[in-house]
């Protein structure tokens, strides 16, 4: 037990260095002076970043994974929300069966979902592209949101939606007034979960792409002859956004629960 | 995280009063979504099941095919990938046994021991999950230049004379498993914290008090009780990754000796264009993956999660 005592947390520190190590590679990479490929380490530069689309393509490919993943949050989280409402609050015959057809997608292995898809589209003679990648993303994010985005809808107490209507509040004005406002917390969750599984997508997306690059495509296409390391700098500046973004709503709510004397 | 996501909890409080009105709302909610999925999550697999029964008619085209019932194409699939799709659930399940025994004392240490401290247990999170955002296939890449053969790893330890000269890590079952494991811990310690956080230290303590040794209480309490967790952890990292291509495939951490199903669906789908067998592979896939899971989900007793 004693032993326990430091063993663990230095397991646990040892396990989060490992899953970092790579992210810290493909950063450090980015500043690579590479000559044709990126694997060997040339010395430090900022070449890179201050000339990001100088590698063919990847900056095509990066804003076409911000469009698709884009489009596809957007629908998708009208979509998940739509339903994660409907199963929490109403009563409805086939719960059973929409609650299998969400999971399913999730259980479903994505080299299945993509080929499955893609046969879909050759079958219907429907030409691969943007909107069939679109298309994809949009099934695959549905069910998360759902998943995410119940659990706030459960959490609501559905007083609060009946003052509202007692106060003489339209139908409209209680959702726009009342419960949006306060799903929104689990609605933005969903959302960036769902951005960030349509950018990283490639399995998927790699069956459905035709002749269309995403940032995850482009990295793998490039994987055989040597990756940019301008395709480093874009992922590591998506990374840096993000991470920083979180870290500050952790923060900020840590020191707002602190000022309000909120012990969690 | 996934499974039992759906049917735990507030379905049972669904508001009772729901009158038929409120059903008709209910569809205006459902029917966008649930007509997506079919249209795009059904169908398809519908497709997949008429592909592959497909034939190709004589001096077709690369590519060419048409309605049919070929279940041969079945068994020619099994003869000529057996081995694959026998290498696809050793590697997965070997992946989801390391992700397991390094995400649950990971999730422990974040999920009891940093319990005193907030802020710290979600900057601790924040780190498991930092891999979502940076493109796994740029981890992957990243991993491999690690383990190439003059790479840092292996380099340093054949410099110390702690592996012999000719080691090969990349190419090989290792790596691809390494890969695999890597990739998927998030997945695996995710829904292991999810557990553990809710874990009350008083059982353990109890547990202690009636004389049960670490290992016992472990065993008889900590596991049952975080059992939900190791099993949504084992199946978000197993089913992912008995269908992975990425990290077997020969330009990441595999090489030709390698290949798993999905690289086998891959390559007859995208390269060979022998859509038949890429479809029939995919529902061995499939199948297979829906038998092992069911099996393993009633075998631990939390068939009420699904």
């Amino acid at each position: 037990m004693k032993l326990g005592k430091y063993l663990l947390p230095l397991y646990g520190i040892l396990a989060l260095i490992y899953l970092l190590v790579p992210i810290a590679y493909t950063i450090l990479f980015s500043f690579n002076d590479s000559k044709r490929t990126n694997i060997i380490w040339n010395g430090f530069t900022f070449n890179n970043w201050l000339n990001v689309c100088d590698a063919q393509g990847v900056c095509q490919a990066f804003a076409n994974s911000i469009i698709i993943a884009t489009v596809s949050t957007i629908v998708a989280t009208v979509l998940g929300t739509a339903i994660a409402i409907a199963l929490v609050r109403y009563k409805f015959k086939g719960r059973a069966a929409t609650t299998l057809l969400l999971f399913l997608p999730m259980a479903t292995p994505e080299v299945v979902l993509g080929a499955g898809l893609a046969a879909q589209f050759l079958n219907a003679g429907m030409p691969k592209g943007m909107t069939t990648v679109i298309l994809a993303h949009v099934m695959f994010c549905i069910s998360f949101v759902v998943v995410t985005v119940r659990a706030r809808v459960a959490g609501l107490d559905p007083k609060l939606e009946e003052a509202g209507r007692d106060l003489y509040a339209k139908p409209s004005q209680v959702w726009w007034k009342v419960t949006f406002p306060l799903l929104l917390p689990g609605i933005v969750a969903a959302a960036l979960l769902a951005f960030a599984l349509s950018f990283d997508d490639f399995i998927i997306t790699n069956f459905n792409r035709g002749p269309v690059d995403t940032l995850p495509s482009f990295i793998y296409t490039a994987a055989s002859r040597g990756i940019p390391a301008e395709a480093n700098v874009l992922a590591s500046a998506v990374f840096i956004l993000a991470i920083a973004g979180v870290v500050t709503a952790q923060v900020g709510g840590a020191i707002r629960r602190k000022r309000l004397g909120i012990t969690p | 995280m996934a499974i039992g996501a759906f049917s735990h909890g507030p379905s049972g409080t669904a508001v009772s009063s729901a009158s038929q009105k409120k059903s008709r709302v209910a569809w205006f909610l459902l029917l966008p979504g649930i007509v997506y999925l079919l249209l795009f999550f059904l169908t398809p697999l519908f497709s997949l099941i008429l592909t592959s029964f497909k034939t190709a008619p004589p001096a077709a085209f690369i590519g060419e095919y048409v309605y049919a019932f070929r279940w041969e194409n079945y068994v020619e699939v099994l003869g000529m990938y057996g081995e694959h799709s026998l290498r696809s659930f050793t590697y997965a399940a070997i992946a989801t046994i390391i992700a397991l025994a390094i995400g649950y004392p990971l999730a422990y240490f974040i999920g009891v021991r940093l319990r005193p401290y907030p802020l710290l247990q979600s900057l601790a999170l924040v780190l498991v999950i930092a891999p979502f955002f940076i493109s796994f296939l740029l981890r992957t890449v990243a991993w491999k230049q690690l383990l190439a053969d003059e790479g840092l790893i292996v380099g340093t330890l054949k410099a110390f004379a702690l592996v012999p000269p000719d080691t090969h890590i990349t190419g090989t079952a290792i790596s691809v498993i390494f890969g695999l494991a890597y990739n998927f811990i998030p997945f695996m310690t995710l829904p292991l914290y999810t557990s553990i956080e809710r874990l009350d230290l008083r059982l353990l303590e109890a547990s202690n008090d009636l004389y049960a040794n670490s290992f016992t209480t472990f065993r008889k309490v900590t596991v049952p009780l975080t059992l939900p967790g190791i099993v949504s952890g084992t199946l978000l990292t197993f089913i992912p990754a008995a269908g992975d291509y990425v990290n077997a495939s020969a330009n990441f951490l595999g090489s030709t000796q390698t290949s798993m199903i999905g690289n086998v669906i891959e390559s007859n789908f995208l390269v060979l264009q022998n859509y038949p067998h890429a479809a029939s592979m995919s529902l061995v896939l499939m199948g297979a993956i829906l038998i092992l899971v069911s099996a393993y989900v009633f075998k631990s007793g939390t068939d009420d999660l699904l």
